[in-house]
């Protein structure tokens, strides 16, 4: 787990969290190195933009109000005060789809819900996550054997990106997971653009 | 008055139509009212001064190999007591008279009862699936029931 003295705020900092591959790093390291020399030092960072991006993507992941079932009940308590996901920057839960950037499938999906929610999943804007919470949505769970009702596992109608076993999960696991996405956010490659490199 | 008054009561009515007093080794005892004739009963339950069962805590449906059956917990509330009733139906023809208006409580669970089991019930104002989705197939609460491999392309398994 990250700790939280560890946000960047100086521009080596963010340098460090952003880029990954120590010799990239350095090389940027060197650059600020130069910058500083010139005088410009603490009010100028050079970062590859998609290190820049990723870093403030994943530092505010706004959440969709996904709650199913019973694992709904541990997202509450993670959004509450003492599992306080507010603090990775994750707490403007927001209701409707178009403004949410991860989906926590929290709860059994049945076969009735599952059109309802692809529906959701294609009314999410890119760039968008899902994490499948708890053991029903990972691959069906304690209704493995006799749910007929029971898609086994979200997986099956949309593609999910972390998924978090429990049944239901313990706040602390909902936790690594979304650094874990966090992870997964930072090492994107978007900006693969052909006029942007030399 | 016990169960056993309720059914000497309804003995007395409607005769035939109520099966001879038989409560099992163990377990509640039960009134037994024969399919035909529920509707007439249903009504006297509910309008019989000493009766007055005003209130349906749960109706379900049953399935026993054999035949199926659709169970009426009821509560009164001027007399308080309660009473099991049972109407039994045949599998090839699982039809029962529909208590809607009598008692509102048995709207949603005629759908569940009708959606699990397969019990229709005449009369129902609006009798549909209301558990599963609407173009389910089959009951899943009949003991042959068989799990769907698959439902609209999703796998089951």
């Amino acid at each position: 787990m990250p700790d939280l003295e560890s946000i960047p705020e100086t521009p080596e900092e963010l340098i460090e969290d952003a880029v990954q591959d120590p010799k990239e790093r350095r090389r940027y390291l060197g650059l600020m190195d130069q910058i500083k020399s010139e005088g410009l030092g603490s009010s100028v960072a050079i970062v590859p933009l998609d290190g820049a991006l990723n870093w403030a993507r994943k530092s505010s992941v706004w959440p969709m109000t996904f709650g199913l079932a019973c694992c709904a009940i541990e997202m509450m308590a993670v959004g509450g005060p003492r599992y306080d996901l507010d603090r990775f920057g994750c707490g403007a839960f927001r209701a409707t789809p178009r403004q949410a950037d991860l989906m926590i499938t929290a709860g059994t999906v049945v076969y009735k819900m599952a059109p309802r929610v692809q529906r959701l999943y294609e009314q999410m804007a890119d760039p968008r996550y899902v994490m499948a919470m708890g053991a029903c949505t990972v691959g069906g769970g304690p209704y493995y054997k006799y749910g007929y009702h029971v898609v086994k596992g979200v997986d099956k109608i949309i593609p999910v990106d972390i998924y978090v076993p429990g049944c239901p999960p313990r706040p602390e696991a909902l936790l690594d997971a979304m650094f874990r996405l966090q992870e997964k956010i930072q090492y994107q490659r978007n900006l693969k653009v052909r006029y942007f490199t030399n | 008055m016990t169960l056993e008054e309720i059914h000497a009561r309804l003995t007395e009515k409607f005769g035939d139509a109520i099966e001879p007093w038989a409560p099992p080794e163990k377990g509640d005892a039960w009134v037994e009212v024969k399919r035909d004739s529920w509707r007439e009963v249903a009504e006297a339950l509910r309008n019989d001064k000493d009766l007055a069962f005003d209130f349906l805590r749960c109706l379900s449906g049953v399935d026993y190999v054999d035949w199926m059956e659709s169970v009426y917990h009821l509560f009164s509330y001027k007399h308080e007591h309660e009473a099991v009733i049972k109407v039994k139906v045949d599998r090839s023809d699982p039809k029962v008279a529909s208590v809607v208006d009598l008692w509102p409580a048995a709207d949603w669970h005629e759908c569940e009862s009708y959606d699990m089991v397969g019990i229709v019930y005449e009369d129902h104002p609006d009798l549909r699936r209301i558990l599963l989705p609407e173009d389910w197939e089959g009951y899943p609460l009949r003991k042959d029931y068989k799990q769907p491999d698959e439902y609209h392309g999703i796998s089951n398994w």
